[in-house]
């Protein structure tokens, strides 16, 4: 979808749909570097709750949208479900972002919440992970530039 | 709201209580479920990082259609998340607060962060939540990979006495 046939409505709706987001990051504590930790050292379980809480929100979405509903309103587009492709690197990189969440306490969606709550020092983690999503980018283009090997992520999806 | 919570001897496993949590949880799903109703479109948060890069850098991995095509929406849902967290700290809750890990911490981490979710495909709320309530076996595998290494991790750096 070209920005051109854009609904006026379509930047709106992501907005608010992140607003949404944000307000239940910060409110469940994901956005908090230490409560993230005292689960993750098994001190504090209540995150289990946020994450489960809104894999079955979306999880009934998701149900409900494919099997009864037909196309979005404001795009027009088919609802699908998320089919992203398996392969290692897919358990090398959960293996990184693991290491980095586990020593930080942040990841993506909850660092920008954070920084909401006007947690500045949060910035040195969202400057670390720009630093490291430019590091493997830049990494990825030179070695498929050495190799002249086409990309072969056709991933579709919207992660 | 953490004060109705604690069940008998469930007090130990959620210090916090729980309403916090589970509330904070279901507004998250609630957020990917308006732009998913609205637009078709299953969001993470870690594309962002990609998408943006775009603007500013000319190598070829960022440059993709689907991150430039999608680099203008991404930015909105982000500055989305933190105005949204920002009614919750500056209006409804607890006013400004800042972390005390150290930086070292934040900055070192945040790297693997960057690295990780863009070689994975995807951080916690686009395998962990829209992936995962997908039912998709490659959200699950990474979900299962992240959480381990995580709580290793974590268990490490409190053995070694860092803290915060």
């Amino acid at each position: 979808m070209s920005s051109a046939e854009r609904s006026p409505l379509f930047l709106p709706a992501i907005y608010v749909g992140g607003l949404v987001f944000g307000l239940g990051l910060a409110i469940s504590g994901m956005a908090r570097p230490e409560v993230v930790l005292d689960f993750l050292q098994f001190q504090d379980f209540g995150l289990l709750f946020v994450m489960g809480g809104a894999a079955v929100v979306t999880g009934i979405t998701f149900f409900v949208a494919t099997t009864f509903l037909g196309r979005a309103p404001i795009t027009g587009d088919e609802y699908k479900r998320r089919v992203k492709s398996f392969d290692r690197n897919v358990v090398i990189g959960g293996s990184i972002f693991g290491v980095g969440w586990g020593l930080s306490g942040i990841c993506p969606g909850a660092a920008y919440a954070s920084l909401g709550i006007g947690n500045y020092p949060i910035l040195w983690a969202i400057a670390g992970m720009f630093l490291g999503a430019y590091a493997q980018g830049y990494w990825r283009s030179a070695r498929s530039a050495d190799a002249t090997e086409q990309e072969a992520d056709h991933a579709t999806s919207q992660d | 709201m953490t004060e109705l919570t604690p069940l008998l001897a469930l007090g130990d496993l959620f210090p916090r209580g729980i309403l916090p949590y589970a509330v904070g949880g279901l507004l998250v799903g609630l957020g990917a479920t308006i732009i998913y109703l609205s637009t078709g479109i299953i969001a993470g948060a870690s594309t962002f990082l990609e998408s943006t890069l775009s603007y500013v850098s000319d190598v070829d991995r960022f440059n993709r259609f689907k991150y430039v095509q999608s680099r203008d929406w991404r930015l909105v849902f982000t500055a989305g998340i933190v105005s949204g967290a920002a009614i919750w700290g500056l209006v409804l809750d607890p006013g400004i607060w800042t972390t005390e890990v150290q930086w070292w911490r934040l900055l070192g981490g945040g790297f693997l962060v960057g690295v990780g979710t863009r070689l994975g495909k995807g951080c916690t709320s686009g395998h962990g939540v829209c992936g995962v309530g997908s039912l998709s076996n490659t959200s699950l595998v990474n979900v299962a990979t992240f959480m381990a290494f995580a709580i290793g991790t974590a268990q490490v750096v409190m053995a070694l006495g860092v803290s915060p």
